[in-house]
C-alpha cells in the first residue's frame, strides 16, 4: 500500500476523513433515491385507487 | 425559462429529469479528478500529508456557508415574492446543508488532533460552526413539528434568516477573535495566499462539491414536489371517503 505509507504517521486521520465523507455522501445520495422511489409508488398506488389530481383528469369530471 | 416558469411543478419536474443525468455525471467526472489531484498533491512543509484533509475539508466548510445562504434567499422568496418553489427548495437544502456541516466539523476535528493537539476548542470558528449545524438541525426539527406545509415555511423562513446572521460570524470569527484556526488563504484580499499545487486541487474540489450539492438539491425538490402531490391526493381521497 504505496499510497497509506506515504501519509506518514497521521495516514489514520486522514483515511478515516475520506472514509466518513465518502459515506456520508453516499448515505445523501441513497436517501435521496429512495425517497423518490418511495413517493412515486405512492403517487402510483392513489392513482390506481382512483384518486388523480384534477390536471390529470378529463375535462368535466372531478373526483 | 424562468423563475416564473418553474413555479409550475409539472414543468419544473420534466426540467429535473432533463437536468440530474448531466449533472451527475458532470459532478462525478469532477470529483474522480479532484480526487486524483488531491491524492498526487506534495507534502506541506509544516503539515505533512495531513494537508490532504484540506481538500475535503474546506469544501464542506464553504458549503456549510453557502447553503444557509441559499435558503436565506429562498426564506425570502417564501415571505416577500411568494414564490411557490422557494420553501420547496428551503426545505430540501436543510439536510443537505446539515451534512455538509457535520462533515466540516468532523474532518476539522480529524485535522485538528495532529495539527493542534486537540480535537475539539470552543474558539469563535470552531463554536459558531457547531451553531449553524445545530441551527439546520432545528429548521429540520421545524419543518417536521407543523403538519401545515405553508405554514411551517413561514417559520422556517424567518428562522433562516435570523439565523443568516451566524454567517458573517463564522466567516470573520477568525478576524475578529483569538482563535486555532487559521486565517482565510483562498477568498482574502490580495488574493490566495495558497501554492498552486494547493490551490488547483482545493478549487476542482469545491466546484464537485457544489456540483454534488446543486444535484442532491434538485433530487431533493423533486422530491418535495411529489410529496406534496401525494399529500393533496391524499387529502382528497380522505374528502371522498369522509363524503
Amino acid at each position: 500500500m504505496p499510497l497509506l505509507a506515504s501519509l506518514g504517521p497521521y495516514a489514520s486521520f486522514i483515511v478515516t476523513s475520506y472514509l466518513l465523507v465518502g459515506l456520508v455522501v453516499a448515505a445523501l445520495i441513497v436517501w435521496v433515491g429512495l425517497d423518490f422511489r418511495r413517493q412515486k409508488q405512492i403517487l402510483r398506488d392513489l392513482e390506481a385507487s382512483g384518486v388523480t389530481r384534477r390536471s390529470a383528469q378529463p375535462p368535466g369530471k372531478s373526483s | 425559462m424562468s423563475l416564473i416558469d418553474l413555479a409550475n411543478p409539472t414543468r419544473f419536474l420534466a426540467l429535473t429529469a432533463r437536468v440530474l443525468p448531466w449533472l451527475a455525471a458532470i459532478t462525478t467526472v469532477l470529483l474522480a479528478i479532484g480526487l486524483y489531484q488531491a491524492a498526487m498533491a506534495p507534502d506541506d512543509y509544516q503539515q505533512g500529508a495531513t494537508v490532504k484533509i484540506m481538500f475535503i475539508h474546506v469544501p464542506n466548510a464553504w458549503l456549510s456557508m453557502f447553503v444557509w445562504g441559499i435558503m436565506s434567499v429562498e426564506a425570502l422568496g417564501t415571505l416577500v415574492w411568494r414564490h411557490p418553489l422557494a420553501d420547496v427548495a428551503a426545505k430540501a437544502a436543510a439536510p443537505l446543508g446539515a451534512a455538509f456541516t457535520f462533515l466540516a466539523l468532523v474532518t476539522g476535528s480529524l485535522w485538528g488532533r495532529p495539527m493542534w493537539g486537540t480535537y475539539w476548542e470552543w474558539d469563535a470558528r470552531l463554536t459558531s460552526v457547531l451553531i449553524l449545524f445545530l441551527m439546520y438541525l432545528g429548521i429540520m426539527a421545524l419543518w417536521r413539528a407543523v403538519e401545515d406545509p405553508s405554514r411551517a415555511a413561514r417559520a422556517a423562513a424567518i428562522l433562516t434568516l435570523v439565523g443568516a446572521i451566524n454567517i458573517p460570524i463564522i466567516k470573520f470569527s477568525v478576524d475578529w477573535w483569538n482563535t486555532l484556526h487559521q486565517g482565510a488563504s483562498v477568498i482574502r484580499a490580495g488574493g490566495p495566499s495558497m501554492d498552486r499545487a494547493f490551490l488547483v486541487p482545493l478549487l476542482i474540489m469545491a466546484v464537485a462539491f457544489s456540483l454534488l450539492f446543486l444535484t442532491l438539491h434538485l433530487a431533493a425538490m423533486r422530491n418535495e414536489v411529489l410529496r406534496r402531490r401525494v399529500r393533496t391526493l391524499q387529502m382528497m381521497q380522505a374528502s371522498r371517503q369522509a363524503a
